[in-house]
């Protein structure tokens, strides 16, 4: 946990034409689970696309193993809030998308493993308007494991599911991440999600966002969300973003 | 049973059309009875004009239309890849859009001569702008997520333009590859009609010209309807299959 994935450095950046990031300076390490929120609109996303290779970053670097980005990157995946399976491909067509130099039978094994680990067997030939919106994003996330990617960046993924299925989402992606130990960079808007999930919190400011503070969390999963640590950094963050906790 | 209802109704109203034809008709000494098309078909057959003039038509078709989509689909995909290539011909194509094909025709023949060239041509430009401008559209109009996954997934432009950007405009792209199709049958038979001395469209110039055989003149018209059927339902056809109609399916999460 201590050698440094990704490497952020007085990274500036603008998003039509209105300045939004301004020197981000930030180490990612490798393994981690890292959660980035901040006000809306802040830019929480520009920095996940300026990271991910999809954004030109105006001024500062983005190195990733100490090569910097200069595009996406196959090795790199990103989840997108919003469905971006293939409508056109079955789920298990979906999830072999980015596996297409592999031997068909090493493919059929890496697809059938994933379709597993995300809880879609049975489901292997259906295409996604037959899926639920939890189920799209179950096969969104498979899709980007099987490449076996380093780092993953999540830009809200849950954010259009309902409550429960929410729920049931961040604890598959903790029992994948357990399992798998990539590096995760996932911005939400949801305090709790990130207090659930990262090992540490990144608190952005309002536009043209700076990092205000970066929050360590060190409490064992599963994390109990009524235990007095788990609380006390959760009205930390609240605070640092100025919420309001009584209403 | 509900399955075969707007067969059964399909029937009946062609029943009474053909009723109505046959009323219509009865007593007229230009416009035949749906009897004597019948059996102008016959005669047709016998002569061995049916399947010649048919495939004449066809294969004009084939040519023209098959140069059209050759052009028209990778035109499109990049027209529609890059935004900024659209405004340079935009001007150009909005004008030649609405110009009929037939309009061409002085032109074609002076380019092509009387022959089969100068009908191809005419159906290549019926065709083009259908197929360029909708596989355009398609391109240029597949969700933003689908492309940016593309892109990851990706180790080259090329296979985002062929495993993600054509896939996902696919619906798009069939409905401009089934109207430049229907276009291409309109406009053989009007080209045959002057350039050539084949085709269905010459059977219906010639049938007239040629002691006012209007049995052939109908014969030929429904020939063209029915085959215009035939060649709209296979492109149907092909639109569902399952991996390909996923046009309806899609809404991504919201």
């Amino acid at each position: 946990m201590t050698a440094a994935k990704v490497s952020i450095r007085g990274l500036a950046a603008a998003f039509e034409g209105k300045q939004v990031l301004d020197d981000i300076n930030l180490e990612v390490y490798a393994g981690e689970f890292l959660c980035i929120v901040g006000p809306s609109g802040c830019g929480k996303s520009t920095l996940l696309n300026v990271v991910g290779g999809f954004l030109p970053a105006e001024a500062g670097s983005v190195t990733i193993d100490g090569e910097p980005v200069r595009g996406p990157d196959p090795r790199r995946i990103f989840v997108f809030q919003e469905s971006s399976v293939f409508p056109w491909l079955t789920v298990e067509r979906n999830i072999g998308f980015g596996l297409t130099h592999l031997a068909p039978a090493e493919r059929e094994a890496r697809v059938h493993h994933y379709v597993k680990l995300v809880g879609l067997a049975g489901f292997e030939k259906a295409f996604p308007h037959e899926l639920s919106g939890g189920m799209k994003q179950r096969c969104e996330v498979a899709r980007a494991l099987a490449v076996n990617p380093d780092i993953l960046y999540m830009d809200e993924p849950f954010g259009a599911l309902d409550f429960i299925t929410r729920m049931v989402m961040r604890t598959e992606l903790l029992r994948i991440w357990h399992q798998e130990r990539k590096t995760v960079l996932f911005v939400t808007h949801d305090i709790d999600e990130a207090v659930q999930l990262a090992d540490r919190v990144l608190v952005l400011s309002a536009r043209p966002a700076r990092i205000r503070n970066v929050f360590e969390i060190a409490i064992p999963h599963p994390r109990d969300v009524n235990a007095p640590e788990y609380l006390d950094v959760r009205t930390r963050i609240m605070d640092e973003l100025g919420v309001a906790h009584r209403l | 049973m509900k399955r075969a209802e707007p067969v059964v109704w399909g029937s009946l109203g062609a029943a009474v059309a053909l009723l109505a034809w046959q009323l219509g008709t009865a007593g007229s000494p230009v416009i035949p009875t749906p009897w004597r098309v019948l059996v102008g078909f016959g005669e047709l057959y016998r002569k061995g004009l049916l399947a010649s003039y048919i495939a004449a038509s066809l294969t004009r078709v084939a040519a023209g239309y098959g140069a059209a989509a050759l052009l028209g689909l990778p035109l499109g995909a990049l027209l529609g890849s890059y935004p900024g290539a659209r405004q340079y011909v935009d001007t150009s194509i909005q004008l030649l859009r609405p110009i009929s094909p037939l309009a061409w025709m002085p032109l074609a023949v002076v380019w092509f001569g009387v022959g089969n060239a100068a009908p191809v041509f005419l159906i290549f430009v019926g065709a083009f702008f259908p197929i360029l401008l909708w596989t355009a559209d398609g391109v240029r109009n597949v969700p933003k997520p689908l492309v940016a996954a593309g892109r990851n997934f990706c180790q080259s432009p090329a296979a985002v333009v062929f495993r993600v950007l054509l896939p996902a405009a696919f619906p798009r792209i069939l409905a401009g590859l089934r109207a430049a199709l229907g276009i291409a049958w309109v406009v053989v038979v009007a080209a045959e009609m002057i350039a050539v001395d084949s085709g269905l469209g010459y059977l219906i110039i010639d049938s007239r010209n040629a002691g006012q055989r209007y049995d052939l003149v109908i014969a030929g018209m429904l020939l063209i309807g029915g085959i215009g059927i035939l060649l709209d339902s296979g492109l149907a056809r092909a639109g569902r299959l399952k991996s390909l109609s996923w046009g309806s399916g899609y809404d991504g999460i919201h």
